[in-house]
């Protein structure tokens, strides 16, 4: 067994064990706590099957703005009255959802455990393709090109997300503003974050959205971590969350997938197919889509995380 | 001469493992969460610092080298900042001045 073999298990046996402890924990905060550092070893697990796309995805939203959304999330229910002191759910309801679980997971190794040697792949065809879309990285050609469709309607659902959050908000409220992230008074240590992460970090949110198109990298990498610049600055209290009222805003989360839509829309009457894109220009134009992909990730997660509008938009 | 950057590297990295290693211990094994907090620090800023410092020569290029810099002064930054964040709002006499 080589080193790399040993670590590779170490790591394996790792995840189960934070999975295991993140349902085990007693503690709301204590499981989240988990559930991030579950997320980030995972992001190691895909660097180790050479996946690196997958793992800065996983590294951004599995970990990072699902990470957030349940800390906020937690913060609120404990505000509300608290999870914790509700009744324990049933033995007979928890034994359920144990079966459930084992029979999902015994479904998936199975179907690992079962594929074909060697296993079905459309890797040769996807980088056959490449040449046209001018292209570098296969996976973002999968996302924005041979199946643009699918990734535009995971975009739709950003959206729908974002008006199911805001539907919640009182009647006097709608259009106003979200509670404000952050306490009242802002502590230099945040303040010191901004000045000096935020620039950098909305320099490597642009530059991943740059080289997506050669390297590992893309939309939702770089619209996350642009996000997370945007939730910092609000949780320092330099900037408030917008009125949800607010044209720009409105326009900023539907810019991407209307974008998108348009385009392949144009693909109809221009290139002989819905989401089709010219020959020669399809480099450009998938730069274009992600370009205002990249804007309305960035604008969505935060929305989500801010939560219902709670002030009335005249205040 | 790559046997002296090879050792380097060797003795660099094993020295960045060992204060992972002392703050993990210490992360364990202090009494009390700001102690905690130090022990953790350490091992951030020291041993993340002594392994990239021995990762240096393995690098392929001058842009490699300064990415893998760059990620020190990035962990070095959120580090120093959240644990700053954690002290105050665990001292709470500190944090009402």
């Amino acid at each position: 067994m080589s080193i790399l073999q040993v670590l590779d298990l170490g790591l394996a046996i790792l995840v189960l064990a934070i999975a295991g402890w993140t349902i085990a924990a007693r503690e709301l905060f204590a499981s989240v706590v988990g559930y991030v550092a579950y997320g980030l070893l995972l992001s190691i697990v895909w660097i180790r099957l050479h996946a690196p796309d997958v793992a800065l995805t996983e590294a951004a939203i599995g970990s990072g703005v699902t990470g957030v959304l349940l800390v906020t999330t937690g913060a609120r229910l404990r505000g509300a009255g608290g999870v914790e002191t509700a009744a324990p759910p049933r033995l007979s309801q928890r034994l359920m959802a144990g079966a459930l679980a084992v029979l999902v997971a015994a479904a998936l190794a199975a179907v690992v455990l079962l594929l074909p040697e060697p296993a079905p792949t459309l890797a040769p065809e996807a980088r056959e393709g490449l040449a046209a879309t001018g292209l570098g990285n296969p996976v973002t050609a999968v996302l924005i090109a041979y199946r643009s469709f699918d990734t535009m309607l995971e975009k739709v659902v950003l959206v729908l997300a974002v008006v199911g959050v805001w539907s919640l908000a009182p009647d006097r409220c709608w259009a106003g503003a979200p509670a404000p992230l952050g306490r009242a008074r802002p502590e230099g240590a945040l303040l010191f974050l901004d000045q000096a992460l935020v620039p950098l970090g909305i320099l490597v949110g642009v530059h991943l959205f740059w080289v997506g198109a050669d390297e590992p990298g893309g939309a939702f990498q770089a619209g996350a971590i642009l996000a997370a610049m945007w939730m910092i600055v609000m949780i320092s209290r330099l900037t408030e969350p917008p009125r949800v009222g607010a044209r720009w805003l409105r326009l900023a989360l539907i810019a991407g997938p209307a974008v998108f839509l348009a385009t392949g829309l144009a693909g109809g009457g221009m290139a002989g197919g819905f989401f089709a894109y010219p020959a020669g220009f399809a480099k450009p134009i998938i730069l274009f889509i992600e370009a205002f992909l990249v804007l309305s990730i960035a604008v969505t997660l935060p929305m989500l995380v801010a939560g219902p509008p709670r002030r009335s938009p005249q205040s | 001469m790559s046997l002296a950057l090879d050792l380097f590297s060797l003795v660099a990295i094993g020295a960045g493992a060992f204060f992972f290693f002392a703050g993990t211990v210490g992360l364990l094994r202090f009494p009390d969460s700001l102690t905690r907090l130090h022990a953790l620090t350490k091992a951030d800023n020291l041993g993340l610092g002594l392994i990239v410092l021995g990762l240096l020569p393995r690098a392929g290029s001058l842009l490699d080298a300064l990415r893998l810099i760059a990620i020190w002064v990035l962990v070095q930054l959120s580090g120093a900042a959240t644990a700053q964040l954690i002290g105050r709002a665990l001292s709470p006499r500190r944090a009402a001045e």
